[in-house]
């Protein structure tokens, strides 16, 4: 009797297999991936970041030696909570729409007194002051985890902003003639392992610019999105972008704009 | 000097699950810089785990272990308010020490 109903169960699972055919095989793949991605999170590394900017951010640095305690990255001085997901916005006192990275570059120039074309022109990722300027952004995203995109749009100059952004975006050119929605304007596609996200809407909770800062397994190395924007530029043979250009922030305006709703999951962690 | 490590020790059911995140480069000694030199090797060898002083895990490490590593481990007794202190000592001689309280 018990033998016969396990032949049974075999060949309802047999037919079931032949009926959902290749869609199946691609929804366990993912299944993998994810369980992979899951193992991963338990022990973030982008942690050991986040403790880096956090001392980072109360420590009396620079010629000047002040803390960036007065620094105020849009909801006031000093305040960390929540910023990140209502950036890039417009400071009245730069009279420029700024991301988390070229902010915190403007705080530890102004208060600071450091050297900002040793962070910007002449910086190198991950060394000197930008890998300060990485571990505060991954510490300030961390503040925000949980909370979904929500940036604002009432200033000529942001709307602006979201214009250029957009037409980047779309814009093709370099070697291969690609543009960012060669990639990321379809569902569903990916790059071997990796998962394409849909960047000309709202991607999602977690994915796309809410998946960002995150730590690189593969290298070791934290990223954010001035530094993903940068890879991507790369990827389609483009002149490398100058680190916080006004391109990359305005792009960082039409993905977070697409994304309102979107929660965020910093810092985050990739293969 | 080391990096601080970042550790979390909570108690469930009369067990105490330790997660410990360490940072280190880990270079195994078998890549090469842009100039062709050999990196040196450069590990965690010894890594040893301590709850109220008393030592309760222990291993040793090669360079097969990866950048910035985690380690989870979980001890059979142990209550809230114990301290699980973690040492390492790597290839270089340099060592470090972080305690955490279970929660």
């Amino acid at each position: 009797m018990k033998r016969r109903n396990k032949s049974a169960v075999l060949a309802v699972a047999a037919a079931m297999a032949l009926a959902m055919g290749s869609a199946m095989a691609e929804d366990s793949t993912s299944a993998a991936i994810d369980e992979y991605r899951q193992m991963l999170q338990d022990g973030n590394p982008a942690e050991l970041f986040e403790m880096d900017g956090e001392a980072l951010w109360t420590e009396a640095r620079g010629p000047k030696g002040a803390t960036l305690e007065a620094c105020d990255l849009g909801k006031g001085p000093g305040v960390t909570e929540g910023v990140f997901v209502e950036l890039p916005r417009y400071f009245e006192d730069t009279d420029k729409v700024q991301d988390l990275e070229s902010r915190l570059v403007t705080c530890m120039v102004e208060l600071q007194g450091l050297d900002r074309a040793d962070i910007v022109e002449n910086g190198k990722w991950g060394q000197g002051e930008r890998a300060n300027v990485t571990a505060l952004a991954t510490w300030i995203a961390s503040q925000s985890r949980g909370m979904s995109f929500n940036l604002p749009q009432d200033h000529e100059e942001e709307r602006l902003a979201y214009e250029v952004g957009k037409r980047v975006f779309f814009q093709r050119g370099g070697q291969y003639d690609f543009s960012c929605a060669t990639c990321h304007g379809q569902e569903n596609i990916r790059i071997r392992l990796q998962e394409l996200p849909y960047l000309s809407k709202d991607p999602g909770d977690g994915v796309g610019i809410a998946a960002w800062p995150a730590y690189r397994v593969s290298s070791g190395q934290m990223w954010t999105m001035q530094h993903r924007l940068n890879d991507c530029f790369r990827q389609q043979r483009f002149p490398e972008p100058d680190f916080v250009s006004d391109v990359t922030v305005a792009l960082g305006v039409y993905m977070g704009v697409q994304a309102k709703g979107a929660k965020s999951i910093a810092s985050a962690i990739k293969r | 000097m080391a990096d601080p490590m970042r550790i979390r020790a909570q108690e469930k059911d009369g067990k105490v699950l330790v997660r410990a995140l360490m940072r280190h480069e880990m270079e195994s000694g078998q890549r090469k810089d842009s100039s062709g030199q050999v990196i040196p090797a450069w590990w965690i060898q010894d890594v040893t785990a301590s709850l109220n002083g008393k030592e309760v895990f222990s291993c040793e490490w090669g360079p097969a272990i990866s950048k910035n590593p985690f380690l989870q481990f979980t001890i059979k007794e142990g209550k809230k308010g114990d301290t699980v202190s973690i040492t390492w000592t790597d290839s270089k001689g340099d060592t470090r020490t972080d305690e955490a309280t279970v929660s």
